[in-house]
């Protein structure tokens, strides 16, 4: 998770949301596994059949490849679903791309250890530029050094991430061990509010 | 400094706060459903770990149930087992929960309400992005996803960095025929879809003030389709009077002093606003979408925007989104025919909704091209329904009244638009397939939607009003 160099699937389309990531009637499954299979179902498949693949769309050209997804802005909006995050995780993204993120999925993405980078626009348009003209140009993304670049065009650009967050997706800590660590804390603030009279 | 009411609420919750991080945030009710918690279960269930606090949970099945024959099996497979689940679930870990057949059981944002369960200066969890419907007591409530549900599960905590706040004042009176629904598809269609993304948004304003509890729920339910992790408003009388007698509301000494505390529950004069927006109620006129995003809004007397309107970068989505929609850029709306019409999901399938409607049909028959389907919110909307002959105006009219659930709001469970097919749709997304695969779905409130039920395409609802 530290450091990823990976060649990327361009989606070249602005509010790309979780009903697109993965229908709703593909929510149905009790366990987190298997989602990657129907990622983007619909936009990959003419009349919901495996047997017809719609060949303009990115994920099923052989030309683009690689472990990180570029987006355009406002990805992920709409549904709350973590089976977003879980499809393109299991589908083999580790990262994803995009000048804007919802909320609700940069949360669901950090929490499966999927890595949401928010660059800004001039930046995001010049890694769509030089992925649509090389598809084989590799991404950089330094995640110790808050960092992603394309080393053969020389471009490179800061990303935020909390310090916490870093913390844990560095570390593969995930947020109930640190929230069972803090029990105490919670019991002694439900304490606290029941003595006041509150809720 | 002043606080605002997300402030207020805010801070009482705060069990501590990171360095650097997110801050440790306090949750005083969790709903759950079948869909986004089975693998939260599953979760604590391999860490050994109870339900930390399971009576501040409340759960319902609402996205997989069929909205007939509800008595029977559920006739899909997999929708059954996670229904099943769900009843499993709650039994191991001491969860109370109203399912299918249960005199409470419906959409997880309208039961909370009616039950009482939602009360202001709360914060409200659910693993469903429309919780910001609760909002509207105001509360502090969002979505969470499937880990966080089980971090609230485990903990009664989540981990959430402070919003930014915005205000939305509306003020000045509606025109006729104009509804809530109108007033958040105008917001929205002026933010765009992420307009609000990073925000909460205080709805405040005399237009506001006006509104009924249930209207009010349509308004902040609609939050987060301008990206804003939730919406909300202050409680006053019209929130006190609402919620008195409910079944899980206090009573008694204990009423009291829970009204004098939600007194307090206000924006500040003084208060700060990361940004702050006025509208002009007279402004909004009946709302409808053309698009695949809810922010692709306009009046039903207006045009699509020709595509000389619309930004280059904006282009390409514009008219990807009309393709999808079969319609053409500049091209009026109304007129458009509608195949389907749906009234129901957790924007609006509340009784006043179905008062509304059976008000206006009352008397009429539906247009002969269309479908009609109406979903109550809940079983007590149902019965509400059928005690004031609400079922009976519906069927002269020639209307199915179906079940609670959330029906063809997501295209989840057996109630699906076909491909290809017009919808004019009372609920919250017309997101691509978001009805069912290749379905078209059109926004509007359920008085347009019910005119169009009546003429078989979309009209302007002030016309008939005038």
């Amino acid at each position: 998770m530290k450091h990823i160099k990976s060649t990327a699937v361009p989606i070249n389309i602005e509010n790309i949301d979780t009903d697109q990531i993965i229908p709703a009637r593909f929510l149905k499954a009790t366990s987190r596994e298997g989602f990657g299979k129907n990622l983007f179902r619909d936009w990959r498949f003419e009349n919901d059949d495996e047997a017809q693949p719609k060949k303009d769309f990115p994920l099923n050209d052989s030309k683009w490849k690689g472990r990180i997804l570029v987006g355009a802005k406002n990805f992920g909006c709409g549904s709350s679903r973590e089976h977003a995050a879980w499809a393109i995780k299991d589908y083999g993204f580790d990262v994803v791309i995009s000048s804007f993120f919802a909320d609700i999925f940069k949360n669901n993405a950090l929490n499966n250890f999927l890595l949401p980078v928010q660059v800004s626009d001039d930046f995001l348009q010049k890694i769509f530029d030089a992925i649509e003209t090389d598809p084989n140009t590799e991404i950089e993304v330094n995640l110790e050094h808050q960092t992603i670049g394309i080393p053969t065009i020389g471009i490179e650009e800061k990303f935020d991430i909390n310090s916490y967050k870093k913390t844990c997706l560095i570390n593969g800590y995930d947020d109930i061990d640190f929230l069972l660590s803090i029990r105490n804390d919670i019991e002694g603030f439900e304490n606290k509010r029941k003595a006041v009279g509150a809720a | 400094m002043g606080k605002s009411l997300v402030e207020k609420i805010w801070d009482a919750h705060v069990v501590k706060t990171i360095d650097g991080g997110p801050s440790v945030l306090y949750i005083d009710r969790h709903f759950i459903h079948e869909v986004t918690s089975p693998q939260a279960f599953a979760g604590l269930r391999k860490r050994g770990l109870p339900v930390f606090r399971p009576k501040q949970i409340v759960a319902t099945a609402d996205h997989n149930v069929p909205t007939i024959l509800q008595h029977l099996p559920i006739k899909e497979e997999l929708s059954r087992q996670q229904v099943d689940k769900l009843v499993s679930n709650c039994k191991e870990f001491g969860i109370e929960l109203y399912g299918l057949g249960h005199p409470y059981q419906g959409i997880v944002h309208v039961i909370g309400p009616e039950l009482g369960v939602t009360q202001p200066g709360m914060t409200i969890v659910c693993g469903d992005s429309h919780t910001s419907t609760h909002g509207a007591f105001g509360t502090i409530a969002f979505g969470i996803g499937t880990s966080e549900v089980e971090m609230v599960m485990a903990t009664q905590c989540v981990l959430q960095s402070k919003p930014k706040l915005m205000r939305i004042n509306v003020d000045g009176e509606l025109n006729p025929g104009v509804l809530s629904k109108d007033i958040i598809l105008y917001i929205i269609s002026k933010l765009s879809a992420s307009g609000a993304t990073g925000y909460f948004v205080e709805y405040a304003g005399s237009t506001i003030r006006g509104l009924t509890m249930e209207a009010r729920m349509t308004i902040c339910n609609m939050s987060i389709e301008m990206g804003a992790r939730g919406g909300l408003i202050a409680p006053d009388e019209v929130t006190f009077k609402y919620l008195e007698g409910r079944e899980f509301s206090p009573k008694g000494k204990d009423w009291d002093a829970a009204v004098a505390k939600w007194k307090e529950l206000y924006s500040d004069q003084d208060a700060k606003f990361d940004s702050e927006i006025n509208i002009k109620a007279e402004d909004i006129q009946p709302m409808i979408t053309y698009g695949t995003n809810p922010g692709m809004g306009i009046g039903v007397d207006q045009s699509i925007p020709a595509e000389q309107e619309i930004t280059e970068k904006e282009k390409a989505g514009f008219l990807k989104s009309l393709q999808y929609m079969g319609l053409q850029a500049g091209q009026p709306i109304k007129g458009q025919k509608v195949d389907y019409v749906f009234i129901g999901s957790c924007t609006n399938s509340r009784i006043e909704d179905l008062r509304l409607v059976a008000g206006f049909v009352r008397g009429k028959k539906k247009a002969s091209n269309v479908e009609v389907w109406v979903v109550p919110g809940s079983k007590q909307v149902e019965k509400a329904a059928q005690e004031e002959g609400i079922d009976k105006i519906f069927e002269e009219a020639g209307f199915q009244l179906r079940q609670p659930g959330c029906s063809a709001c997501l295209g989840m469970n057996e109630d699906k638009i076909p491909a290809g097919k017009y919808c004019i749709s009372t609920s919250n997304r017309n997101f691509e397939g978001r009805q069912g695969p290749n379905a078209r779905t059109l926004l509007a409130s359920p008085l347009t939607a019910a005119l169009a039920a009546i003429t078989g395409k979309v009209e302007d609802v002030r016309e008939y009003f005038n």
